[in-house]
Order: structure tokens, then sequence, then C-alpha cells
């Protein structure tokens, strides 16, 4: 038998208090995993370029400084503001068609968020209703989802994507349906394990026993195990579906002009990049310091919600004494 | 060890005021409070305490495998008149470990590898620490098998962890253990996963061996017949300290700590009519905060003014026996707790 | 404690000539685990708990002992109508609930419950003391709304000797003998005649388990429970239990009053366990005679004709080998199940 030691309890009480304490207590317990999120410098990236990215999309009427479909055909393929014949009206440039870059990134930022978000959300309630049901029903019902999600995960996503958005006209909505319904099988994976795990614990048989409906004992008993493996997954996710979208703009099935995305942009500055290496450049680095960001993130709330990590983390950093 | 020449050391294992701590967000805690214990050639020693009074930290401090966030803060540990501790005793630790001085831990089948056979495991210990060839070593395992009490050991060699039972598999580990002629095996509650018919074919081994092979034990325990059986002396913990030791035969009869006391009534008696048992009242301290003085005092019938001031030392009462306690060998008189309405 | 139900009956059991609570007759529980033969036509079955009778009157404690695989916590879970039954009976209050499901299983929830062996597993560490004690209440319809059970929690509550403003708080901040009282709370709330305690102490450490054991005693003095107390050995279960039945590999052994057993053990393997158990007196441990079995259980895919435990018997003869000697009286009120005593 083993007693858990004072920092798991400690521990334990935290986890609680985010997931369903009174809103005082989850400050205070917030403020100390953000001195901690200071120290660890790739996580506060992260986290920083997400806040950014969240910032940016929001408030882009105000944040562009022009724009961005604006059309100017005396300012086409004006250079960045420090090579020579650039100027700060364009910080970062125009295109082939005199659009000022940075205007249009700023947009794309929220064509990003929106997809993201979007596809996350679906994908996300869908697979982890399915990996439930899955996971607690097991036998013919956990048969029946998990083959269709075998036989999902086999073909080729982006693929499946492309065919279906050749046949229907593509826009936000419809990439945002077909990446859900390319994306919800991680979810359920993900979901039916946990609850394998969680459906053997003393406390689930304790909630049946004491008469807990189905229903209930999925809900109070199971979900909430799954809030910290679902929010790193989905962060994730998030990542690759900027990355999907990018791509599917880039291919030219994705978000269509005159709506700005920033694997549209790469798409358009293609034909010019010898000559205006901006074009690509910049919305490329958009996307690549994102997915980074998200990516460490993840692997940030990974590390901060594994209470032994954490403390070996603090043991290492504090003043530990010297053997005598 | 009548014959031998007189070593240039005393004890086979010396403990002295050894100082563990974990260090956590709440604090630190304080896990093993100076501590301090010696171990002699062939000599069986029982460390019994309750989850949280340090018995086991205290084994992995002597095997220095103490990690963070634990770290040892103050004492020493010396094997053989030396040092396991510091730069230089490390290494020293790291060339007896597994070789003069041998644990087996509770749990069989975390210290097993689930990818190799018995036999290979076993060998493999021979070959690297007694530079054995590999039909010398095959020969010793089959022997060793044999003195655990595993039948048929030339067909078990071939068999992997998984294939034996939780009792067979402790065998294998004490065989391990063994494989190398240790002067020490701590074995760390070695027969608290099993069944009791199978711990006592356990400690009948242990008793065995011990007395073949003239090992010395160190075994760590929460269960008072379990050390019974084994041990020549025994060590209380509580809350990191030793709060009573002696030998044997003199504890058990006439415990002289009142904790001591509480846990003999605690434990159930086969051969006792008792009507009803009679536990300790509240629960053991928080380590990162432990009361003042006595650590005990606010479970203790017994427990005085000074109890609270003041820790009481380890003190000699004649007999080897040591106690810390201001009211050693006091009686409780109606100490008859009202069970149901005190909390566990 | 007005809306707690007090004993009315005296705690001392006048069992003979009264029906029993519960009746277990035939009880067999088997686990497929997979198919052997060539063709994969020979299912395999772990025997669990294969032909298993006894009887628990009201305000009763049976002791139910056994080892490892000796099918000691199915039969409780089997009772509780947790795993499927392959053969035999379950009456309870004189129904017959073998085949009970849906609402009336869950009703029947009302009246049986269980302790857990694991004070830490069994208590969902995201809920706060008062969800998990005033859980049955809400899932069985006794209050609307969690908030209204308070009351009858913290009475719960001061009932197995915890604090009342425990019900603001999270299971972590209990210790393991104070956890398994939020347990044995949240199993009294429905007002049960009965209850399954699985190993209820074994998790705790020895000054503790004292303190755990004297509550159901207390609590069953106090409300006339009736207990099935499942232990892995026989020290405990002699201090709280009227009568004691033991298993091996599936079957009861032997079955009879608490200080028969003790005093009068009939089966070579009750013997055996008896002297299993450490006296912590060396100079007494070191005089007694002890009978150290040889040997393992048994494989239950594949249990040995003839008694179960013959293959670690110490006094077995060729008879035992062969034919399994049925549970019959060996002195009043003892059964066992051996052929040579």
């Amino acid at each position: 038998m083993s007693l858990p030691s004072p920092h798991e309890v400690e521990e334990a009480q935290r986890e609680e208090v985010l997931t369903s304490g009174r809103p005082y207590e989850v400050l205070r317990a917030l403020r100390g995993s953000l001195r901690e999120l200071v120290r660890d410098k790739a996580g506060l990236f992260g986290v920083l370029v997400v806040l950014a990215l969240v910032f940016v999309a929001i408030f882009a009427p105000w944040l562009a400084p022009h724009d961005p479909s604006r059309q100017s055909l005396s300012d086409r393929l004006v250079p960045p503001f420090w090579e020579s014949g650039g100027s700060f009206t364009h910080v970062l440039g125009t295109d082939n068609l005199g659009r000022d870059v940075l205007s249009r990134i700023i947009y794309g930022a929220r064509v990003s968020l929106l997809v993201g978000l979007s596809v996350v959300l679906l994908a996300g309630v869908e697979g982890t209703t399915l990996g439930l049901i899955s996971g607690y029903r097991g036998g013919r019902v956990d048969a029946w989802i998990m083959g269709a999600v075998d036989t999902q995960v086999a073909f080729p996503g982006l693929l499946l994507a492309l065919v279906i958005l050749s046949v229907v006209s593509p826009s936000a909505t419809s990439i945002i349906i077909v990446l859900a319904l390319n994306g919800w099988m991680v979810y359920a994976r993900m979901a039916r394990g946990v609850v394998l795990s969680v459906k053997e614990m003393p406390y689930v048989e304790a909630a049946e026993i004491v008469g807990c409906r189905p229903r209930r004992v999925v809900a109070r008993h199971i979900l909430p195990n799954l809030a910290s493996p679902l929010l790193t997954l989905a962060i994730l996710e998030f990542a690759r579906i900027v990355l999907a979208e990018a791509a599917l703009s880039f291919l030219g099935r994705g978000i269509q002009p005159p709506q700005v995305s920033w694997g549209l942009m790469v798409a358009e500055g293609r034909a010019y990049i010898f000559r205006a290496w901006w074009l690509v450049t910049f919305p490329g680095a958009a996307i690549a310091i994102t997915v980074l960001g998200i990516n460490l993130l993840a692997s940030w709330l990974r590390v901060a919600a594994d209470p032994q990590e954490r403390e070996k983390r603090f043991a290492a950093t504090a003043r530990t004494g010297s053997v005598a | 060890m009548s014959g031998e020449v007189t070593p240039a050391w005393k004890h086979l294992l010396e403990v002295e005021h050894l100082e563990v701590r974990f260090f956590t967000r709440r604090g630190e805690a304080q896990a093993v409070r100076d501590v301090s214990f010696t171990i002699d050639r062939g000599e069986t020693l029982g460390l019994v305490g309750e989850s949280g009074s340090g018995k086991s930290v205290t084994s992995l401090a002597v095997l220095g495998l103490i990690q963070l966030p634990g770290k040892i803060t103050g004492g020493d540990v010396r094997w053989k008149g030396r040092s396991l501790l510091g730069q230089g005793g490390e290494r020293y630790a790291r060339s007896i470990r597994g070789k003069e001085l041998a644990v087996v831990f509770q749990d069989p089948m975390t210290s097993l590898n689930p990818l190799f056979p018995i036999g290979t495991q076993i060998g493999e210990v021979l070959r690297y620490h007694m530079g054995m060839s590999k039909s010398q070593a095959r020969t010793r395992t089959l022997e060793l098998l044999d003195l655990v009490g595993i039948s048929n050991p030339a067909q078990r060699i071939h068999q992997y962890p998984h294939e034996f039972s939780g009792g067979m598999r402790q065998r294998m580990l004490i065989a391990m253990a063994l494989a190398c002629e240790p002067e020490l095996l701590i074995a760390d509650e070695p027969t608290t996963a099993l069944d009791v018919t199978i711990q006592a074919q356990i400690l009948e081994l242990l008793a065995e061996l011990q007395e073949r092979l003239e090992v010395a034990v160190l075994l760590i325990s929460h269960d008072l017949g379990v050390v019974a059986q084994v041990c020549h002396r025994i060590a209380v913990m509580y809350a990191g300290k030793i709060v009573e030791s002696g030998p044997a035969e003199e504890v058990f009869p006439r415990p002289g700590h009142p904790y001591t006391m509480g846990l003999m009534r605690s434990t159930p008696r086969l051969d006792l009519i008792q009507a009803r048992l009679v536990g300790i009242d509240g629960a053991p301290p928080d380590l990162v905060r432990p009361p003042a003085g006595c650590p005990f005092h606010p479970r203790c019938p017994l427990a005085v003014e000074e109890c609270l001031e003041e820790m009481p030392p380890l003190e000699a009462h004649g007999g080897g026996r040591e106690v810390a306690c201001w009211r050693a060998f006091t009686e409780a008189v109606g100490a008859e707790p009202g069970a149901g309405s005190t909390r566990g | 404690m007005p809306s707690l139900k007090l004993s009315e009956r005296s705690p001392e059991r006048d069992r003979r000539g009264a029906e029993p609570l519960l009746i277990v007759r035939g009880l067999t529980v088997r686990f497929p685990v997979g198919r052997a033969g060539f063709w994969g036509n020979r299912r395999l079955f772990v025997h669990a708990v294969d032909d298993v009778s006894f009887e628990i009157f009201r305000g009763e404690t049976l002791g139910l002992v056994g080892e490892t695989g000796s099918g000691k916590t199915t039969t409780g879970r089997a009772i509780l109508r947790r795993v499927p039954i392959a053969a035999g009976t379950i009456t309870f209050k004189g129904n017959d609930i073998t085949h009970v499901d849906g609402d009336n299983l869950r009703h029947l929830r009302r009246d049986m419950q269980l302790v857990f062996q694991d004070p830490y597993a069994s208590l969902n560490p995201r809920m706060k003391v008062l969800d998990l004690v005033g859980e049955p209440l809400v899932v069985h319809g006794v209050v609307r709304r969690i908030r209204e059970a308070r009351d009858r929690v913290r009475e719960l509550l001061e009932l197995v000797g915890l604090p009342a403003d425990a019900v603001d708080r999270y299971p972590h901040a209990f210790s393991g003998g104070q956890r398994q009282r939020i347990g044995i709370a949240r199993a009294l709330a429905l007002e049960p005649d009965f209850i399954v305690c699985d190993e209820p102490v074994s998790a705790l450490d020895v000054s503790i388990r004292a303190q755990v054991v004297n509550l159901l005693q207390n609590l069953q003095d106090r409300l006339g429970l009736t207990y099935l107390f499942i232990a892995h050995d026989l020290s405990v279960v002699r201090h709280i239990s009227h009568r004691i039945a033991v298993m091996y590999a599936g079957k009861v052994v032997e079955i009879a009053d608490r200080d028969e057993i003790y005093e009068n053990p009939k089966h070579p393997y009750t013997q055996a366990l008896l002297s299993a158990v450490p006296i912590p007196d060396p100079a007494l441990q070191r005089t007694r005679r002890r009978q150290i079995l040889r040997g393992e259980i048994p494989n239950p895919v594949d249990p040995p004709p003839g008694c179960r435990f013959h293959t670690r018997c110490p006094i077995a003869e060729d008879r035992c080998r062969t034919d399994p000697p049925p549970l019959e009286p060996k002195r009043p009120e003892h059964l066992a199940a051996c052929w040579l005593t």
C-alpha cells in the first residue's frame, strides 16, 4: 500500500481547484502555475505566440494599417521597409496587386484561428462522444465505432479532403466541415482509452453500486478525467489544422479570394518568389511560428499537468542544502 | 565468526544520525530524522513502522537510491567502516551494491525484466559481478534456485517472470539477491504482496537461509508478526525517528514506548481472546510540519506537558534496549478509547 | 439521528429458527478466458466460484476468508449482482434476486451496499464529500438537489465519527482511515440492511485498522446491519464475525461459528491458514507448531479433480484425488468439506 505523498495531495488539490473550485481559488492555483511558466522559456514563448495570435485575430480591423483587399496598381511589389524602395507605409511590402502584406497576414490570422477553433470544437465533440460511448458500452457498439475509426484512419485524410472539396465549392464553412469529418478519430481513440482505464477504477464501480445510471456515471465520474489529455490533444490538433488549412488553400481548394489566408498568400506569392521574396516568406513564417508556438504550449501543458515532473523540476531548482 | 582475524571495522553497517528530506513545494518533509543503528555480521534487524514512518526511505538511503525530490541532508552511512556518502563514497557504494549488499523489494514483478527468461537474468548478475563463465553461471543458477526451494530448476530457468506466481517470483528475487553471496540482505516488505500461506513459506525460507549462509538481514515491515518471526533485534520507527529499539525477545513482551504498546495492541492476535481491538487514536503527523516535542504526543495516552515541549532522546534502558520517551515503560491506565467516536 | 432507523432488535443473534436475510444456493460464477483445441472449439473458463452455498442471518456478520484466487471477492460481487451468474440462486429478504435487472436492480441497491478495499481509489478525487456521500440520495430521488442532502450528509458523517464540516472538503484532505469512514458513510446513506465489506481494512495501517473495525461493529449494534465481511486471512475477521466461512479455489471448505473455527478447525486448509498468521511474540512464535503449506493455489482454469486442496494437503489420500468431498456437518453448526475429518 502506498499513501500519497504530501506533494501528490497538493497536486490533486490544485487540479481539483482548477476543474471545480471557486473563482478565487482558481486564481490562486493559476498564480502558482504562472510563476513556473516564467521560468520555462519555451513554454513562455508558446503561450505568448498563442496569445498574440488570438489578440491579432480579434483586433484585426484596428491593428491592420490598410484594407487587406484594397488593390493599388501603383504600389505593386513594394519591398519591406528596410529594402531599398521600401517605406513605412507598407511595413512588410505589397504583393503583385499592391495589397499590403502585413494587413493581409493580420487578417489571415483570423481565418487560421476560426478554422482551427471550429474544427477542433466540432471534431472534438464528435470524437469524444463516440469514444465515450465506445469505451463505456463495449461489445458490438465498440466494434462498430472503432471499425469506422480504423477505416478512416487508413485513408489519407488530406487526399479525402481534396476530393470532397473539388466536388463541393470550397469556402471557410466547407473546409471546416471537411476537416472536422477528417479529424474526429484521434479524439475517439483517446476518449475510449481513458474510459477503458477509468472504468476499472473502484470509484466508478462505487458510483454504479450506489445506483447511478450509465449517463450519470459517464458524465460525472468518467468525463472529468478526459479534461487534461483532451486539452493537450486539442491544442496539438489545432496546430495540425492550421497547417491543413494552409495546405488546402495553397492547393487552391481552400479559402478563396478575396478572402485572405496564409496558405493562399504563399500560393499567390509563389510566382514572384525570385522577384519578391517577401510574398512567400512572411506568411510562411507566420504559419511556422504559429505551429511552433502551439506545439511548445502543448508540451508545456503536458509537463504542467504531470505532478511528478513538476515536483522534480521544483526540487532541482530549490536550495536543497548539502550533505553534511 | 570464530577463528577469523578481527577486522578493522566494528560493525558491518553503521547508520549514524541519518537525515533525509524531501523538497516539495509545500515545504521540506523530514522523512528521516536523526536515525542511527548498526547491523553486525549474521544479525537480523527488523525495522518496523507504518506508512510514512521513514522505514523504506531509510533503506533506500542505505542503498544510495534516494533521488530528487529526496536528499540525504545529514549523517553518515558506513559499510565496513567506510562511508557510502559523498563523492568517493558513491563510487564505493556502486561497487558493493548488488554484491556485498543485496536487496529484495516488495513487488517482484517490477524488479524482474519481463523480456528475459529467469535463468538469463540470474546468470547475468553472476557473470557481471562474479566474472563467471556462461557454464559456471548456469551451474550456480541451478544451485541458487534449488537453495530457494524451486523444484525442477533446470526447466524453470527457461521460463519468463510472468509464468511464475507471486511467491515464486519472490523466491527468484531472493535467489538473485543471494547470487553474489552478499553479507547484508535488505528485504523491504518482502511478503506484503503475498498471501498468508505463501508469506509463511517465504519467511521460513528467509530464516533458514539466514542461518545457513550467515547473511545479515535488514527486514523492513509494517507487520509486527513478520518481524517477530525472523528478527533478532527490532527498531520501531515513527514519523521519521526511531522511537524504540532492542532485542526482539525483550521488546515484544514488554514494549517501552507507548507507540510500540499501541501497535502491539492494534495487531489482532490469533493466540489471544480480545473482545475488541484497541487502536491508536488519530493519524500519523504531517512530516512537513511535525508537531513540536515528541512526534507521537498528539496520539499518546500518556503524554504530559514535557512531551509537548521537548523531543525525548533515545535513552538506554538496560539489556540493549533504547526508548525515546519521557514516560518509557509506563503502562497506560484506562486507555480504552471510545473507538466509534474517534477519528481515523 | 431521527432519520436513521435504529435497531429494534438486539444485536445478539437469535438466528435459530429465524428466516435468513440472504440465502446463497449453489452459486457458480465462470469467466470466459478464451478458447482451446485445434479449431478453438473448446471454450476455457476461469472457475471463480463453484457451487457455493451459505446463508446470512439478520444482524450477523459472516466472515468470508480466502487467499488470492479463492473466489471470495467474486462471491461478494455476485451477491451484489455485479458479475454474471452461471448457476445457483441468491435469495434476499425472501425474493429471488438472481436475475433482477434494470430498475429493479437499481432499487436493490437501496438495501445492499458495498464498502471497498482501497480508500484512495474508491472515492472520486474530483468530488467533495457532500457529493460523494449525497450522491446515492440524489440518484434514488430521496432528495432532488444535492443541496437538500446537506443535513443528512452531516448526520451520516457524525455517525461514522467524522466532523460535520468535512462536507465541503475533498477526499485528499483526509487520511486513509478517514477516507474509509467516508466510504462507509456513503454505503450507509440509503439505509441498507446488508453491506458487503470487501477487505475494508487491509489497505490501512495497523493502528488505524482497529478504529475502522470497531466503527463497523458499533454501527452494526446501532443500526442492526448485516455484514458479509471479506478478508484474506483469519486475523481481523475474528474480531468482527459471528460466523466464518473459509474459501479455497472457488469452494467453501469450512463454515462454522467464529470460536468453533478458531478452537476446532476441521479442514486442513483452515488449520494451515490459522498457523500461517505470524504472532507478534518471538518466544511463542518460535515454539508454536507451525504447519507450512507447500505449493500454490491451483490454476482456476483447470482445477484439480477431487478435493481442490489435495495438491497441497499434508494428509491427502487417494480418495481425495478423485472424489470431491461434500460440505457436510462435522459437529453441530459446523460444516467442512473433507473426507478425513
